[in-house]
């Protein structure tokens, strides 16, 4: 099973880095976004996939009874979703405010804080 | 429903059953006690005068707790804490050693600084918007990041101080805000991406993220696991936060457009979380791997150093000046990394610590120049001498101390660095720790030549500054000035700081005191 997913989690990179390699804005966002489910699958598939009973203690019992499925990839996924959202959701907000303020969603057009002309520090007293 | 008892279980491996001595609290007090004051001045966000109050108050609180921890570290070891009464690997683990409190110390007192000069630079509106708030947040973010003991948790304090940044960042939303946000954003979201498909590595190969577990079981893996890719990747995420030459592109486009007290916090703060972070993992987790990759770490490092000098000899802008020199000194701070051992390790630590003092002071410092001389331009600004003798012989020393001339704080770790590069055989490391001192103190001396020496070209009205804007600038630059004369105490602590690492024997007994991990 595991080489299937890494196989998935391969694509997955490949799209993200393509699309984060334009210089459009809205196409990096999308890169973003699937980049971010990559990194997902890839630490799932680290955990080791297992066809297993979910990890639950029975009632009355201190361990589980037979082998489980390992369930630390899953809160670290978690915990990986709802950052990787959250930064999402900052960054499409970001960039609409780019695309609204600065008329322009192409990287290279973007030089208000870099301008192409900057001047020669004085080169005498 | 009849109650099914098993017989009770010997839960002394799994959980802490002693209660945890005050003193140890101090583990978690500076993160905790940052968060808790960002809910509260969250509360109190439209009262604007208050605001301030309590946050200069709980930052000076919060550098109180971590010399504690500071000290307390110094007389005992590495003392570690856990969540929830999980023991190690099983729960997450705080750990602190003396890097850890020493960076968390210095970032603290510079925070502190920030707030002071934040009164008079964040108005109303920025106040409103959440300054301060996101400050105690990126604090909390920062101290977490210092302070814990587990490589994804370390992931999640990058991901606080990151989104933290970003607000801050933002602040005012100008055009120049924005559009330097995009490539902050962007290209640090991608650089904790890698970090984060690094730690997905490293627990398929471990299977444990617990940082002392890991530098305990990396030596028997070292046969069979592919660590020095691992490591590879981890040095890539990290470098790029760190702002090193090629990855560093997002910090010159954006340090230098948002509120200047912003853009101070970050010089001193952000890309050194990179470096600590650099150092916990390569140098405590896998020392082998370390020495494996120190030659693409030295060239990188060296060729940081250059660009980075080279870059602010090339800028108009005083901000984007100071831009270049803070990668400078991450080119530093690589190439101790590189050279490794206790004059290494210990040269970059000092280095970091020094850079954040005296770089938060010179962002500072150019803010007030703005404030004095009606611009950040080098091509407007002029006649500073002639206007504050105080405020220029201020900016002169930090001038000399991010030179590392004596006696500032840059010349004790710049000595370090260059006598271990001269000691392992790397004479050409040692020259370019040398040609980027001597290129800064053109590039520094020239911008004293021009904004303070130069008389001003038009008359400008008379600024009055208060306190509160001179007060952070001369407390930084007197810190500064402390350790250049007195170095004793810092040099001791780093060069323990750096054997703790070299030999984690005494780190990995404080999280596992029973031996090793099951």
């Amino acid at each position: 099973m595991e080489p299937v997913f890494a196989l998935l989690t391969g694509i997955f990179l490949t799209i993200a880095i393509y699309l984060m390699m334009s210089k459009f804005i809205i196409r990096m966002l999308i890169g973003v976004a699937i980049l971010g489910n990559a990194v997902n699958l890839l630490i799932f598939t680290s955990g080791r996939i297992m066809r297993e009973v979910p990890p639950v203690i029975g009632p009355g019992l201190d361990v589980p009874a037979g082998p489980v499925a390992n369930p630390l990839p899953q809160a670290l996924i978690l915990t990986a979703i709802v950052i990787s959202f959250s930064f999402f959701a900052f960054l499409l907000v970001l960039s609409w405010r780019a695309y609204s303020t600065l008329g322009t969603d192409n990287t290279d057009e973007m030089r208000v804080a870099e301008p192409d002309d900057a001047p020669l520090p004085p080169l005498g007293y | 429903m009849a109650a099914v008892s098993s017989p009770p279980a010997d839960l002394s491996a799994a959980l802490v059953l002693q209660p945890v001595t005050a003193l140890d609290w101090l583990v978690v007090l500076p993160v905790a006690w940052c968060i808790g004051i960002g809910a509260v001045l969250m509360m109190v966000r439209h009262r604007t005068f208050l605001q301030p109050l309590i946050a200069v108050a709980a930052l000076g609180v919060l550098a109180g707790l971590d010399a504690a921890l500071l000290w307390h570290v110094a007389q005992t070891g590495p003392v570690t804490m856990v969540m929830g009464r999980w023991l190690p690997p099983f729960g997450i683990a705080f750990t602190v050693d003396l890097m850890g409190a020493l960076f968390a110390l210095m970032a603290a007192v510079v925070a502190l600084a920030g707030a002071v000069a934040a009164v008079t630079d964040i108005n109303d509106s920025g106040r409103r918007y959440g300054f301060y708030p996101l400050l105690m947040l990126l604090m909390a973010g920062v101290s977490g990041a210092f302070l814990t003991g587990d490589v994804f948790n370390l992931y999640v304090w990058f991901e606080v101080l990151l989104i933290s940044s970003f607000g801050l960042l933002v602040l005012g939303a100008e055009r120049e805000q924005i559009d330097g946000a995009v490539k902050y954003g962007f290209l640090n979201l991608v650089a904790t991406t890698l970090f984060l498909i690094a730690t997905g590595y490293l627990y398929g190969i471990f299977g444990t993220l617990n940082m002392a577990d890991i530098a305990a079981k990396a030596g028997p893996l070292r046969e069979t696991a592919p660590l020095t890719t691992l490591i590879a990747l981890f040095v890539f995420a990290f470098a790029m936060k760190a702002a090193a030459f090629p990855v560093n592109f997002w910090l010159p486009a954006s340090y230098h457009t948002p509120r200047i007290v912003v853009s101070a916090l970050f010089a001193g703060l952000l890309t050194k979380v990179g470096i600590y972070a650099l150092i916990r993992v390569s140098v405590m987790l896998f020392p082998f791997e370390r020495r494996e990759l120190s030659l693409v770490i030295a060239v990188v490092g060296a060729l940081t150093m250059i660009t980075g000098a080279l870059g602010a000899l090339a800028q108009t802008d005083t901000r984007r000046l100071l831009g270049y020199l803070v990668i400078s000194g991450i080119g530093s701070m690589l190439a101790g990394i590189a050279l490794g051992g206790p004059g290494g390790i210990g040269g970059a630590v000092f280095y970091a610590l020094h850079s954040m003092v005296v770089m938060t002071a010179l962002y500072l410092a150019a803010g007030l120049a703005a404030r004095f001389g009606g611009g950040f331009s080098l091509a407007a600004l002029g006649g500073l001498y002639a206007r504050h003798a105080l405020f220029s012989a201020l900016s002169l020393m930090l001038f000399f101390a991010v030179s590392g001339l004596p006696p500032f704080s840059g010349f004790w770790p710049k000595v370090m660095l260059v006598k271990a590069a001269l000691d392992s055989g790397a004479w050409w490391l040692a020259a370019a720790l040398l040609f980027t001192g001597f290129l800064t103190m053109i590039a520094t001396g020239r911008l004293f030549l021009i904004a303070y020496w130069r008389p001003a070209g038009a008359p400008t009205l008379q600024v009055a500054v208060p306190a509160t804007a001179l007060l952070p600038l001369m407390a930084l630059t007197a810190v500064s000035v402390l350790i250049g004369l007195f170095p004793e105490t810092l040099l001791g602590l780093v060069q323990k700081a750096a054997l703790t690492l070299d030999e984690p024997s005494a780190y990995l007994h404080s999280v596992f005191p029973a031996g090793s991990a099951p």
